[in-house]
């Protein structure tokens, strides 16, 4: 099955097998489709066993920082005498992805599992699904999913007939692109304000409620099931470029592209077959021109770069950009990149939790000043200040989420200078589309 | 402190030996270095959100926050290397892009940490070419208005109000560059020691509306006192333009009051500049020289037993001397109601509204409520208004020597007032309700011929042929030292301007 397309034969579908099928989101459907099988037996099994074959089979965390996900789950000191909890991340806010989503909809089972094995594996019994509040119908799906786990006796305080308890609640979030950020998630879900905290202390010794957390995406979580039954060696096996990238990844297409949706390809696939073969090409009478391969926080590289890229974390790190969340945004020869970078600008200036100086008043000057360029009063001098800015924003803030205002646009000013000193000059008008 | 282990670490070159624990900014004050910052106050939890006050720790990939960075052995922290500098001097660039820069009519100009920092670290142009963003001020009620332009988000204020005064009343409204500090719906900053925020407040933002326009902090003179409206003694500086006292705010004293007044305290001054002031010695109705008006006071006190009146607003010196001349006697204490602050220990506003009742009561006096009630032939009032109490007894006394700033209600035409300074306009000490005993400065001269309190008594002791030759507070407060057992040990010199314990209290911990 696919969605919202049929399944292309090179893809490797795994998490997304059953997309598509609803069937797949009732309990009795999902378990003739082979689901539930690891959780059981998860359960009798040591959680330092399961972190060390999750560790083994290379899972890195799939929300967009690459974590290896057994490193992470090996922090939590088991037998502490503390409350500890799993908070899965499907707050999926990142711009141009939309993988979680797909999973949560279609096969919330499998996100139920991955999260119930993922508690035990910490030594946590509640684990909270921190979910973006505009997913109504993800919301809905995981709720009745989750009604049955417990009514069937899945998940609850004898989880599976083990005598274990595990608790999984879904939490929605209220609309901030913020709480996506793991230390910002934990205060909205202790109904704080949505701010990032400092770190240190790590939320895997103060987390959620101060107690120790972790925090993993909906696509790591619901992959651990799979690595469970078929074996950490399957999963390392999957890996076509870099044997530090594992398994098997969503990536969420949109833009200016034949087909987008979501793909399930393994890591290392070349990005030139994804984007021609799987994603169909460009738009009939268009080329492509720029993408930006993993949500809108990484750096925006040119067509020509991507087309050299195997897609995993490392082989995007080599053309100066990153894997994140594996939201491909793509951009053809129709668009103007300073306007889309403006609009982009304009997306963090409203979302920073304005805690941070550098972040609240840099994301914003950044905006005005990519705004007045587009409408033909820049100056060169603001291109060197874009620079300068972005410069002072990076790496000096709380969160991530100055970095992100900043890497996308000066990558896109390095790559697409011409276009944003045509606009300078008055040589184009940013509404004259093809050039 | 002897289990407490140390960290060795260098700061701009120079070794620090720190408790464990300690952040970095605060291990660089004992290194004589002062980190920029604007968040982080030593009073408060830390946010580490303003990023001023990022410094260099060498092999760490990123600057550091130091509010928020412990100490670890052997780090070397550079304050002021190029990296440091240049990140500070990016913050400021962004503090200032959206700030009005209307200096010339801020209250906090003069006083303002966004000033010092910029002039000390900050570009001297900018390159913001973008239209300034505005929003209307806003009246928080109580002292406070919010000048929202002038406001950089270092949430100090919401931290306090919400930690220290338990009142969740501020928080940060909206995001991005549109946030600003919002106050809670029914809410308003009436909370009694809500004022606090304006001297937490780095910036012009938080400003009191009791000082708005009043005068600019480089005008004023500062003198080191202590708050006289109740008894808790909470440390305070005496702000004056020329004489006149502008405002009060509070001196940092860790056994005492931290860093905070309360909203009563702070406001109630006014009465420190009343221009209806006893300003000349009168003898039977007529002004007199100091030397007549004490010669006949003396001449009364010879031989008689005085009622006393005293007042728990003289100081320990002044109560001394009055007990060495007329005897001990009653005092009155106004009161009212209680109010502490949540997240400071034994600190409130007292219900003692006044600020030596201790220290009276350590020299003998005791309290009631007629201190009048009883009085004889002569009778002394010193310090006491008489404001609301039967003055009857007065009239049929032979004879009446007052001490006050102001003629008290009901003396008689023929009473001998001998002028005396309040708190401002002279030296002194209090002992505040757990018995420590607090120097106060003076501040401004008493008016016309009004002498300080102790020098009065002094006088009058010396007429009435009781006491030695004093030309000093402290050489009062030294024979008081001697002669009484509760202030035994004690001098000017080692009180300091924090105080110290009297023995008596010391003896009671």
């Amino acid at each position: 099955m696919g969605y919202p397309h049929k399944q292309h034969p090179r893809e490797t579908p795994i998490l997304s097998k059953y997309f598509g099928d609803p069937e797949a989101r009732t309990l009795a459907g999902w378990k003739a489709r082979g689901g539930y099988k690891a959780l059981p037996q998860a359960l009798a099994t040591d959680p330092v066993a399961i972190q060390n074959v999750v560790k083994e089979s290379g899972l890195r965390g799939r929300g967009g920082a690459g974590f290896p996900c057994g490193l992470k789950w090996s922090f939590m000191k088991i037998g502490d005498g503390k409350p500890h909890y799993l908070c899965c991340n499907a707050d999926e806010s990142e711009p141009g992805t939309f993988k979680d989503r797909e999973i949560m909809r279609w096969t919330p089972h499998a996100l139920i599992e991955g999260c119930a094995i993922a508690s035990h594996a910490i030594g946590a019994e509640t684990c909270y699904i921190y979910i973006r509040g505009e997913f109504t119908q993800p919301i809905a799906v995981m709720e009745a999913a989750l009604e049955e786990a417990r009514a069937a006796g899945i998940i609850g305080p004898n989880a599976c007939g083990s005598g274990k308890t595990i608790n999984i609640w879904v939490h929605r979030g209220a609309g901030a692109y913020i709480c996506g950020e793991e230390t910002a998630l934990m205060n909205s879900i202790e109904g704080r304000r949505g701010n990032p905290r400092i770190k240190p202390p790590f939320p895997a010794v103060a987390g959620v409620f101060g107690m120790p957390t972790t925090v993993n995406n909906v696509e790591t979580l619901t992959a651990v099931p799979h690595i469970l039954n078929n074996g950490a060696e399957w999963y390392k096996a999957m890996s076509l470029n870099n044997p530090k990238s594992t398994g098997s990844k969503l990536f969420s297409v949109c833009g200016n592209v034949a087909r987008p949706g979501n793909y399930e390809v393994p890591m290392g696939f070349p990005f030139k077959e994804f984007l021609y073969d799987l994603c169909g090409g460009p738009l009939p009478g268009r080329k492509f021109k720029a993408i930006i391969p993993g949500g809108s926080s990484v750096p925006v590289i040119t067509i020509e770069e991507a087309e050299q890229v195997k897609m995993d974390y490392e082989g995007f790190m080599e053309f100066g950009t990153m894997l994140g969340s594996g939201g491909v945004i793509i951009f053809d020869d129709a668009q103007s990149m300073p306007k889309q970078l403006a609009r982009l600008a304009r997306f963090y200036a409203h979302e920073s939790c304005a805690q941070c100086t550098q972040c609240r008043e840099g994301t914003a000057w950044m905006t005005k000043i990519l705004e007045r360029i587009v409408a033909g009063q820049g100056t060169f001098e603001d291109l060197d200040t874009i620079f300068e800015l972005t410069e002072n924003m990076t790496g000096k803030t709380i969160c991530v989420l100055s970095d992100s205002c900043g890497a996308p646009v000066t990558s896109g000013i390095t790559r697409f200078r011409g276009e944003f000193e045509a606009l300078i000059t008055g040589k184009r008008s940013s509404t004259v589309a093809v050039g | 402190m002897s289990d407490q282990k140390l960290v060795n670490l260098t700061i701009e070159g120079r070794p620090v030996s720190v408790p464990e624990g300690t952040t970095i900014l605060e291990a660089a004050k004992t290194a004589g270095v002062l980190i920029p910052h604007y968040c982080y106050h030593p009073g408060l939890k830390i946010a580490g959100v303003c990023r001023m006050c990022l410094v260099e720790v060498e092999k760490w990939p990123k600057l550091a926050p130091s509010c928020a960075t412990t100490v670890a052995d052997g780090q070397v922290v550079n304050v002021y290397s190029q990296k440091a500098l240049d990140a500070r001097k990016g913050v400021l660039e962004l503090l200032l892009i959206n700030h009005p820069l209307d200096c010339p009519i801020c209250d906090q100009a003069g006083e303002c940490e966004l000033q010092d920092y910029t002039f000390q670290e900050g570009r001297a142009d900018s390159r913001y070419r973008e239209p300034k963003r505005f929003n209307p001020a806003e009246d928080f009620g109580g002292d406070v208005l919010y000048v929202t332009n002038r406001c950089i988000l270092c949430t100090r204020c919401v931290r306090y109000m919400g930690d220290v005064a338990g009142d969740r009343a501020l928080c940060v409204e909206e995001r991005g560059d549109r946030a600003h500090i919002g106050i809670a719906p029914d809410h308003d900053l009436s909370h009694p020691w809500a004022a606090n925020v304006i001297d937490l407040c780095p910036v012009g933002a938080l400003v009191s509306k009791d000082f708005l326009n009043k005068a600019r902090a480089w005008e004023l003179d500062r003198t080191a006192s202590v708050c006289p409206n109740c008894s808790q003694g909470c440390n305070v500086t005496l702000e004056m333009r020329d004489t006149t006292l502008v405002r009060m705010k509070p001196r940092s004293n860790s056994e005492v009051n931290h860093f905070y007044l309360c909203d009563e305290g702070r406001l109630n001054y006014e009465w420190v500049n009343r221009a209806d002031r006893l300003e000349t010695p009168m003898v039977a109705g007529k002004p007199a020289s100091w030397e007549n008006a004490l010669a006949a006071a003396g001449a009364a006190l010879k031989g008689a037993t005085a009622h006393v009146v005293a007042s728990a607003s003289l100081s320990n010196e002044a109560l001394w001397l009055l007990k060495q001349t007329a005897g001990t006697g009653k005092f009155r204490v106004a009161k009212g109601a209680e109010a502490p602050l949540p997240g400071v220990p034994d600190l409130a506003l007292r219900a003692d509204r006044a600020p030596n009742a201790t220290g009276a009561e350590l020299l003998g006096f005791s309290r009631a409520d007629q201190p009048l009630a009883g009085a004889g032939a002569v009778v002394v009032i010193a310090g006491d208004d008489c404001a609301g109490l039967d003055t009857g007894a007065l009239a049929s006394a032979k004879a009446v020597i007052v001490l006050g700033s102001v003629v008290p209600a009901g003396a008689p035409a023929g009473a001998i007032l001998l002028p005396i300074a309040n708190f401002a306009e002279e030296e002194g000490t209090f002992t505040n309700l757990r018995g420590r005993v607090q120097r106060y400065l003076q501040a401004r001269p008493a008016p016309g011929l009004a002498r300080a309190s102790w020098m009065a008594l002094a006088g009058l002791a010396a007429a009435a042929g009781k006491g030695g030759v004093y030309d000093s507070a402290e050489a009062v407060f030294g024979a008081m030292a001697k002669a009484e057992a509760a202030f035994s040990g004690l001098s000017y010199d080692s009180l300091g301007l924090k105080g110290q314990m009297a023995a008596g209290a010391r003896v009671n911990a």
